[in-house]
């Protein structure tokens, strides 16, 4: 009961960081714009020419937006906050480090939802059809949490450089959206890309979007959400664990 | 603040290493309640080591230190709960208002918000930020920001307060407001922490010091009585009406070593009235008289030099 009090309390206390990380890093201008653009322009220079169905366009869209808005900001806010030397503040209240790797996943979660709304109303006001919105809500709320995770984990090295990590999280991001199925459907890709492609984080949630858009999948669904899962809470306890260790190193 | 005063911070044989180096070497001491404890040492002596140590900010390799009770190696929140920290590297959120920044960390230490609204109002208005309260930090002086920082430090009003460093840098002025802040904290009963590198500071505001170098206790006592049991610092400074003897005021038994500072002499001793009545021996047998007389006893700012040099010397 003790226990399950102080967990509560710390789980308030995150929820003030994600407020304070939203008011901050998030809901600004520039960055809400280019987690639209960015996305939407990559989409086209890869499909303007090729006739892709609209489903097929919401669904590849809407993984990019997703993937894109959860690891734009997530990897940076603590190397940022080490750099103005507002960590030391926030680790000496009464909080513990994970409480503040779940406020920088609540506020990256939250955001990651609204931004991927966009595509999603955008492509049903151009006729788009979702044909099983259960899966579209389940898989979107499961891969924000997975993808914010990622965006931790990448804030993982003791670099108080936000601009080396924002170059390593490119590094990443950028292979990672060629070989998850987006362009070009996993059942299409040849064998060594179908066996890479497994080993991408995205390339479940391109599925579960396809899945909902256009109710066919390479995976089963209840495979692609266990695997989104799984993924979660690797990426999850890699993070707190690897923090723990880094941040004698930071301070 | 009368009979046996609790320890408000034991520490037992805190130790921490960085790689192969010993930053914090098995230190022990105690805080008593409603104390300034002074916390001295030169650069990478291990004092902010030590304080984030005992404010839960990194974990000790070895040892224990209890906080108001609270081990904070097992306890760490209920530790943090009842202290107010100012940390040395430390910054508000520039991009918030004074008050927005005081909002976050009172909500941080689950204060409820009416409470923590008075709080902020009665803290601005103390440390002169009232006026400005709604502006974004970045616009402050660096002298505004600690202040702000005190203020996010005291929000949930601790009964114990760290403070690393919390004037270095500072104008004059602001560090003076600081000081005198921190003089009527402790008299409301708030027991502080003070790490340091003026001795001035040190000396004007500490019922206790403790000098730490090399990651080692060197000494822990009062000011005053620090200044006493370092003996070999006294002196006598002397002046006369004709040029002294050097040779013979040298030969003065108990005189440690002699050295002229202008028209004055200073003898160093362990025994400064057995020197005197010498002195006056002195200056009947050179037909000579003392124009001023005065005995030195060390200043802090003496024993922080002759303690952390002795140790790089060794």
């Amino acid at each position: 009961m003790i226990l399950s009090k102080e967990y509560i309390t710390q789980i308030r206390r995150a929820l003030v960081l994600a407020k304070k990380d939203m008011r901050l890093y998030y809901f600004k201008g520039p960055v809400i714009i280019f987690g639209v653009l960015i996305p939407l322009f990559l989409f086209l220079a890869f499909s303007i020419g090729r006739s892709i169905p609209i489903n097929s366009s919401v669904s590849g869209l809407l993984a990019m937006t997703l993937f894109f808005t959860a690891t734009a900001v997530s990897p940076v806010i603590i190397p940022w906050e080490t750099t103005m030397r507002t960590l030391e503040r926030l680790v000496s209240t009464p909080i513990t480090l994970s409480t503040i790797i779940l406020g920088n996943i609540i506020a990256s979660f939250i955001f990651a939802l609204i931004i991927s709304a966009v595509p999603i109303i955008v492509g049903v006001l151009m006729g788009a059809t979702i044909a099983n919105p259960i899966i579209l809500i389940v898989g979107v709320i499961i891969a924000a949490l997975c993808f914010s995770s990622i965006g931790i984990l990448l804030s993982t090295p003791p670099s108080s450089m936000p601009s080396t990590i924002m170059m390593l999280a490119s590094l990443l991001k950028f292979p990672l959206i060629f070989i998850s199925g987006i362009f070009i459907p996993v059942e299409q890709m040849p064998g060594w890309g179908q066996a890479i492609a497994v080993f991408s984080p995205l390339t479940y949630f391109t599925d579960l979007a396809r899945h909902a858009t256009q109710g066919v999948g390479y995976f089963p669904v209840i495979m692609d959400i266990g695997i989104l899962l799984a993924l979660t809470a690797v990426f999850l306890y890699a993070s707190i664990k690897l923090h723990k260790r880094n941040l004698s190193k930071r301070l | 603040m009368n009979g046996i005063l609790r320890s408000v911070i034991e520490v037992d044989n805190l130790t921490k290493y960085y790689g192969e180096l010993r930053a914090v070497d098995h230190i022990s001491f105690e805080v008593k309640e409603g104390k300034i404890f002074g916390f001295l040492g030169p650069n990478g002596a291990g004092k902010t080591t030590t304080v984030r140590m005992l404010t839960g900010v990194i974990i000790p390799d070895e040892g224990t230190a209890q906080i108001m009770g609270y081990d904070i190696l097992k306890e760490p929140i209920k530790a943090k709960e009842v202290m107010g920290i100012v940390p040395e590297a430390s910054n508000a959120y520039v991009d918030f208002s004074a008050w927005s920044n005081l909002m976050l960390i009172g909500q941080l230490y689950g204060v409820p918000k009416k409470e923590r609204e008075h709080r902020a109002d009665e803290l601005l208005k103390k440390f002169g930020l009232h006026e400005r309260r709604n502006e974004k930090v970045k616009s402050f002086s660096r002298g505004m920001k600690q202040r702000l920082i005190i203020c996010m430090a005291l929000i949930n009003n601790p009964q114990l307060l760290f403070l690393d460093e919390p004037t270095t840098a500072l104008d004059v002025q602001s560090a003076r407001i600081i000081r005198d802040m921190l003089l009527e904290l402790n008299k409301d009963g708030v027991t502080i922490f003070l790490t340091t590198h003026n001795m001035e500071e040190a000396n004007l505001l500490c019922d206790e010091v403790a000098i730490i170098n090399q990651g080692k206790i060197a000494a822990i006592d009062s000011p005053e009585r620090l200044r006493t049991k370092i003996g070999k610092l006294n002196a006598v400074e002397v002046s006369f009406t004709s040029p002294p003897n050097m040779k013979k005021l040298s030969e003065i038994p108990s005189v440690r070593e002699i050295k002229k500072f202008g028209d004055k002499v200073r003898l160093y001793t362990n025994n400064p009235g057995e020197v005197i009545t010498h002195i006056v021996d002195y200056t009947k047998e050179n037909n000579s008289q003392i124009t001023t007389l005065q005995t030195l006893a060390p200043t802090l700012e003496d024993i922080f030099v002759m303690l952390t040099e002795e140790k790089e010397v060794n």
